[in-house]
């Protein structure tokens, strides 16, 4: 990932401390880590899926398997 | 019920509040005054277990031990007029959220999700000031083709300020619940929200109940607001007498006023959950947003054993929530029975 999924920002630049805490682990991804573009994000109650206009659609399946 | 009546000749004050209220709210299902809940809310930390047992007692006694489970999701998102301090969607804080326009198929699955969870009970939610007829279309639509799914779950909305046409418009699509929350205590509330006032959101819920639709309306913990407005908030959310009031615990959004408010400590919330029962004795107290941060696994079960006799299950309008399944899980092993479809209808 080049930029973070929380604020948009790399990794490097600034306080990251925010986008690691408890109330990040609640939300979806807002920023593509591609290209920082903030994202159309749809939430489900089982789901979620983020649309960058550039890098395309993310979803919390694909999130998944990558943790698994 | 005429709950400000039977707030007001019931109020003494000497005495230990929880035998009191033991008195009072358990045996003879009357809710506590404005004073009474101020004093639970005082209570030390040592007494927190004796008032979540009594919270659960008057639940059991005045609502019964099922427990009502439901799945909400957001129709359109972002881009809202108003300025609620406390909310990602508003279009006026530089916050990440994006428009968004949830479509028929994301409608349908989202309701299949909510159903395949075990609740009965599916909200319908758009982030405006009121709606309009796009999604009032939308929304006509949308109830349509679930039904056409073959999912007969119960339908529920949350739109903003409605006018009557718009409320019967509602009733006609079958929608029989509608949220709209009060959001805080009503001396609180210019604090909160600048663009209207807590009196045109009374409005809308005076016209729902007489349309016959269940009234849902609750409001968030921790938005700076004291106790003595938390006890004010209860005491006028019996005076409303809704059908359900969902209980939500801010989670400071990024780009909001409130970006840097702390979350309430656990033993507060639990505190307010269970001075909010012994408020509003028959009423659904649904457990909502921010309890995952506000009070982790542990304390929602203690939630659960304190007062709350529904939930939210799954992710939330722009925040997630625990997979579903790990609150059926919890519900089971406090077995606590979900409440059947069969007898919502």
């Amino acid at each position: 990932m080049t930029f973070c999924v929380h604020c948009g920002r790399p990794p490097a630049d600034g306080d990251h401390t925010p986008c690691r805490g408890g109330r990040a682990a609640l939300e979806p991804p807002r920023f593509c880590g591609e290209c920082a573009r903030r994202m159309v994000v749809q939430i489900t109650p089982a789901g979620w899926s983020a649309r960058c206009s550039r890098h395309g659609e993310s979803t919390s399946a694909e999130a998944l398997a990558l943790t698994d | 019920m005429t709950a400000t009546a039977e707030h007001t000749k019931d109020s003494p004050i000497a005495g230990d509040i929880l035998t009191v209220a033991r008195e009072q709210v358990l045996d003879r299902g009357v809710g506590l005054s404005e004073d009474q809940v101020l004093q639970v809310l005082r209570l030390g930390d040592d007494r927190l277990d004796d008032l979540l047992a009594l919270a659960h007692d008057v639940r059991m006694k005045w609502c019964g031990p099922e427990v009502e489970v439901e799945g909400i999701v957001s129709v359109k998102t972002g881009g809202c007029p108003e300025d609620c301090h406390f909310c990602s969607q508003s279009g006026r804080f530089p916050t990440p959220v994006r428009s968004a326009w949830l479509d028929i198929p994301g409608l349908v699955k989202a309701a299949r999700e909510t159903a395949d969870s075990g609740a009965t009970e599916f909200c319908i939610v758009a982030a405006v000031r009121g709606p309009d007829a796009r999604l009032l279309a939308q929304v006509r639509d949308g109830i349509k083709a679930i039904r056409e799914s073959g999912n007969d779950i119960q339908i529920a909305c949350s739109l903003g300020m409605l006018t009557q046409e718009q409320v019967d418009e509602l009733v006609a699509m079958g929608v029989h619940r509608y949220n709209h929350n009060l959001e805080t205590a009503k001396s609180h509330f210019p604090q909160v929200v600048t663009t209207h006032s807590w009196e045109e959101r009374w409005d809308t819920l005076r016209m729902v109940r007489e349309a016959g639709m269940e009234v849902c309306s609750g409001g968030i913990i921790g938005m700076g607001e004291t106790d003595e407005q938390r006890a004010e908030f209860a005491v006028q959310l019996a005076d409303l007498d809704p059908h359900e009031v969902p209980m939500n615990f801010l989670i400071p959004q990024p780009g909001t006023p409130y970006e840097k408010y702390e979350p309430i400590e656990g033993k507060d919330a639990l505190r307010v959950v269970a001075a909010f029962r012994l408020a509003l004795p028959r009423t659904m107290l649904r457990f909502a947003g921010g309890r995952e941060l506000t009070l982790g696994d542990l304390g929602a079960e203690k939630g659960m054993l304190g007062g709350v006799n529904a939930i939210i299950v799954g992710n939330y309008l722009t925040n997630l929530g625990r997979p579903a399944q790990q609150d059926i899980d919890m519900l089971a092993d406090l077995k606590m029975p979900i409440k059947a479809l069969s007898d919502s209808l």
